[in-house]
């Protein structure tokens, strides 16, 4: 077993690992915070997107030893203290940006990060950056969207609803 | 104006803050206090006899608690088929026993034939690997031609056949539709292939279960779409737990599209084990297992027969099937190919004749069932393709076809020749409606834009129809249905009038718990806040047949209206009595019970609170309290349809496909929330346009699955679509639910693959490559570039 402390969502945290346990195991077993959902094992689906020292990262590409030191975002970080919903989330309500919601937490993650390093993408930047997050419910139409207007542009002309 | 609340408002869904914080509640995020965890082995052949299985190593492991194998599940009930069809000759569907464990035999890979528990899931994992199978490997069948040949290797031996039905719809009309086939003047031969899908819904299948010793009561979480029917096979098919010490929850489910419509034995495995070591057992799949045992989609190999006149009138449709069912009878894939397929088979037209033949086939591979459309899309698709096919060799517009064929608006309701009594549609507005959508005008100027810069624009158009709001329960016992497809809704009105409402259909993307409200509150003319939906847990809610089928709103939504009509019966005779007043006078609108033709009223909230107070009730006329229930089971299905369009530019250097815009006209008949109407549509449109473009699942000869992770399973991603334009103002609303609603979940995934592979077909001639007449879905550059090369 191996020690690890990171802060998670800024709380400092300490726990005992097995090399082989994934950062996405670790923050859903060990430290319960189960809105960063695991789809697939393959590295595919993005539903575990998660934030490593401020970088969108697939939580089941790193071990949780890997993360030692680090500052570490879930889905369960992204929200106003107050419990009120930050802008992006808002905008993924507000266009129905999700259904079942399984994806969407990694979902808003990756927009997150996508608007730090773009703060006004295109609809084809917003596509392409997706590429790693899989939507099976929405077919992305009304995610793109949320995005477009999360990012303060008018998404008035896109087909309503 | 669009309206701001009620039905036909577009409300925002509540249920999307606990999922955009991350407090949505799955299966695999429930950990019970001491629960251990399952893992199973599983075949690695698709055919194979089991001569021994040696645990004794593994049950030695670290932190193993309880090892189990076939052997253990020999003397409980196997999973059974939820439909009883008979062939053409009379003879009852083979229906081979589908054990929770193999035993004796291995019939595809990743047929579960031993399980782990363990303190932690990585050591059932170790111990899993530990077990040493002794499997002696047999050829596999894989393809269905080869499976029903003479001396094919068997899928299950002792039914002697890979055949599980040969079907005929409708048996009598088969001599009448030969003959128009032989005498009409031009014949439209078409053989395609339906190609296999997997569901993927995102969230892994997952179970949990825990025993009460002290009190015998079991639990089960499960990622469901129909709890109680999963409770129902449980208890009386597959375990015998009595149903009322058996209780299933489908807590929050990350999407369905009816890979989770079944029961499947890692259930009954959780719930016997929880019972055996007497703590609770958790399973969740890996998406390598959701690839290899969640029931599949389509998989229909078809030749369609479209016989007309030179004008383009339709004289008949005849279909030859095969539909592979997989390794085990899964429970509704015998209704899937048949009453769900061929019923559909005349599509939205006054054809005078359709005969429908579909053989199922067993081979060596997972179980397939219905998925999103489930023998919807496939009918549509063999249909519109052929129709397509017709209108290219009669040179006749491909709308104007259909329009000629259509079911004409005054002759609702009407007997289609494949046996289903349309209610209501007008299918010449959703077609009107397309080409506005679609700028039909300007697609000759873009196409000749397409060309300059070197690439085929095409436009593909089809349309559809489904049967839908599943199911009425006195027509499919007729046709073999061994269960009712009813719901059921409770509307619990509590004494300070807010309400809770019980519901059998289970929400997993759908936005039940906030368009159920919608309904109650208008009917009730209260705060839709203040009406709560429950849904998931058969301890809570009085029955319910689930969600699939696009049925929710349709049947269960039906339900719900039915028990508030109850609340307001009842709200009267106690209103009557606060109002000294006579019931029948008594009236109620906007909230108010009133006495007709005075200024006397009282409000919803001081009945609900009356109700519960009953300090001078007239005990003998109306008993305290205010709660209903109401089983609603529909007079006959729904009938959505829609014309849709596609258009595409296809490089023809690659052979790759893009969407350039899509359009979707749908009738839904009424609406109760636009926004969720719309995203379910989008939904659907991605998956139809997966599967034409992109899924496939593939098993090599011996049986090995090779498109088993998203590595090699092309899903589609955000850069594969387009934006889509929807519409659903056609309405003509449903003559026979309260509501007049059609339902919406699955129109998409069945409406769009034809008018894809239609607009490639289209783009391909105009760039002179005549000769390619049809190409078999997923059109990917490989296969668009062979075609155009060939």
């Amino acid at each position: 077993m191996t020690q690890v402390a990171m802060t998670v969502n800024g709380k400092p945290v300490t726990g005992e690992v097995e090399g082989r346990t994934l950062l996405s195991d670790y923050l859903r077993e060990d430290l319960r915070l189960t809105g960063t959902h695991i789809g697939c094992d393959t590295s595919q689906c993005g539903a575990c997107v998660v934030h490593v020292d401020g970088k969108a990262v697939k939580a089941c590409t790193m071990f949780a030893a890997e993360a030692e030191g680090a500052q570490v975002t879930t889905i369960e970080g992204m929200g106003h203290p107050d419990g009120s919903l930050t802008a992006i989330q808002q905008a993924f309500q507000d266009h129905h940006g999700l259904q079942c919601g399984f994806c969407t937490p990694g979902m808003v993650m990756t927009a997150a990060a996508l608007l730090e390093e773009t703060p006004k993408p295109t609809e084809a930047e917003i596509r392409d950056y997706l590429e790693g997050n899989i939507c099976r419910c929405t077919g992305y139409h009304n995610i793109v969207k949320a995005i477009m207007a999360a990012s303060g542009q008018d998404v008035s002309a896109i087909a309503a609803e | 104006m669009p309206k701001d609340h009620g039905i036909g408002a577009s409300p925002l869904r509540r249920e999307d803050v606990r999922f955009l914080t991350g407090r949505g509640k799955y299966t695999d995020d429930i950990a019970l206090q001491g629960q251990t965890h399952a893992v199973f082995a599983r075949s690695q052949v698709a055919n194979g006899v089991i001569t021994s299985i040696d645990t004794s190593e593994a049950e030695k492991m670290p932190g193993v608690l309880a090892v189990f194998t076939g052997e253990d599940f020999v003397d409980v009930g196997g999973n059974p088929a939820g439909w009883q069809i008979n062939s053409r000759d009379g003879e009852p569907m083979k229906e081979p026993k589908r054990p929770v464990l193999a035993h004796g035999k291995v019939r595809h890979v990743g047929d579960a034939y031993a399980a782990v528990i363990a303190e932690t899931e990585e050591q059932a994992r170790d111990a899993a690997e530990a077990i040493v199978a002794e499997i002696d490997e047999q050829p596999a069948v894989v393809d269905m031609g080869a499976a029903l040949k003479e001396g094919a290797p068997l899928v299950h031996d002792e039914i002697g056949t890979n055949q599980c039905f040969d079907w005929g719809w409708i048996e009598d009309n088969r001599a009448a539709t030969d003959a128009a086939i032989k005498e009409a003047p031009h014949v439209t031969t078409l053989e395609l292939v339906n190609n296999r899908l997997v569901p993927n819904a995102m969230e892994p299948r997952a179970s949990t279960a825990d025993y009460d010793p002290g009190t015998g009561d079991y639990t089960l979480y499960t990622t469901s779409q129909n709890p109680h029917l999963t409770r129902l096979l449980i208890s009386a098919f597959v375990l015998g737990i009595p149903e009322n010490k058996l209780k299933v929850v489908a807590p929050d489910v990350g999407g369905g599209f009816g890979s989770k419509i079944y029961h499947y034995g890692e259930e009954a495995l959780v719930l016997a084990a929880a019972r055996k070591i007497g703590r609770p057992v958790r399973w969740t799949a890996s998406r390598s297992e959701s690839f290899l045992t969640d029931a599949h989609g389509r998989d229909h190999v078809t030749r369609i027969e479209l016989a007309c006149e030179k004008d383009g009138t339709f004289i008949a449709f005849r279909t030859e099937t095969m539909a592979n069912v997989g390794a085990y009878l899964s429970n509704f894939s015998t209704a899937t190919p048949t009453f769900l397929h061929g019923t559909l088979m005349a599509g939205n037209y006054a054809v005078p004749n359709v005969y429908v033949n579909v053989r199922t086939v067993f081979t060596n591979t997972a179980p397939v069932d219905a998925y999103r459309g489930a023998g919807r899309p496939e009918a549509t698709y063999s249909l519109e393709r052929v129709i397509d096919m017709a209108a290219r060799e009669l040179g006749i517009d491909p709308l104007e076809i259909r329009r000629k064929n259509f079911v004409q608006p005054d002759q609702f309701p009407f007997t289609s020749a494949a046996g289903l009594e349309y209610d209501t549609g007008d299918y010449g507005a959703l077609v009107d409606k397309l080409e506005e959508m679609i700028d039909r005008k300007g697609f000759e100027a873009r196409r000749k834009e397409s060309e300059k810069n070197g690439k085929l624009r095409g436009l593909g158009v089809n349309t559809y129809i489904e049967a839908c709001g599943i199911a009425p329960s006195n027509l499919v016992g007729v046709l073999g249905a061994r269960v009712g497809l009813y719901d059921a809704a409770t509307v619990r009105v509590n004494a300070t009038g807010n309400i809770a409402v019980m519901v059998g259909a289970h929400s997993h993307g759908q936005g039940h718990e906030t368009a159920f409200p919608q309904v109650v509150a208008d009917m009730l003319g209260i705060d839709e806040d203040s009406v709560e939906i429950v849904h998931g847990d058969t301890s809570k809610i009085p029955f319910g047949m689930g969600t699939y089928g696009s049925r929710s709103l349709a049947v269960c939504g039906s339900a719900v209206v039915r028990a508030t009509e109850k609340i307001i019966n009842k709200g009267k005779k106690i209103a009557a009595h606060m109002l000294e007043a006579s019931e029948a006078d008594i009236e109620f609108t906007d909230g108010q019970f009133s006495v007709a033709g005075t200024d006397k009223s009282v409000g919803f909230g001081d009945v609900a609170l009356k109700a519960y107070i009953p300090h001078d009730f007239p005990l003998e006329e109306v008993e305290p309290g205010l709660e209903e229930t109401a089983f609603y089971d529909p007079a006959n299905f729904t009938y959505p349809a829609g014309a849709y369009a596609c258009e595409v530019e296809v490089d023809p250097e690659t052979g790759k496909v893009t969407i350039d815009r899509f359009a979707a006209a749908d009738d839904f008949g009424n609406v109760i929330n636009p926004m969720i109407v719309s995203g379910q549509v989008h939904g659907g449109l991605a998956q139809g346009i997966g599967q034409a473009l992109l899924e496939n699942t593939t098993y090599d000869a011996d049986g090995q699955l090779i498109s088993a992770s998203y590595m090699d399973y092309a899903m589609p991603r955000a850069d594969d679509l387009p934006f889509y334009s929807v519409d659903h103002s056609c309405q003509t609303p449903c003559t026979h639910n309260p509501l007049g609603v059609k339902g919406c979940g699955e129109a998409g995934a069945i409406g769009s693959p034809p008018s894809v592979v239609n607009a490639v077909i289209d783009a391909l001639h105009a760039g002179g490559h005549a000769h390619v007449t049809h190409i078999d879905m997923p059109l990917t550059p490989a296969r668009v570039w062979s075609a155009i090369n060939s």
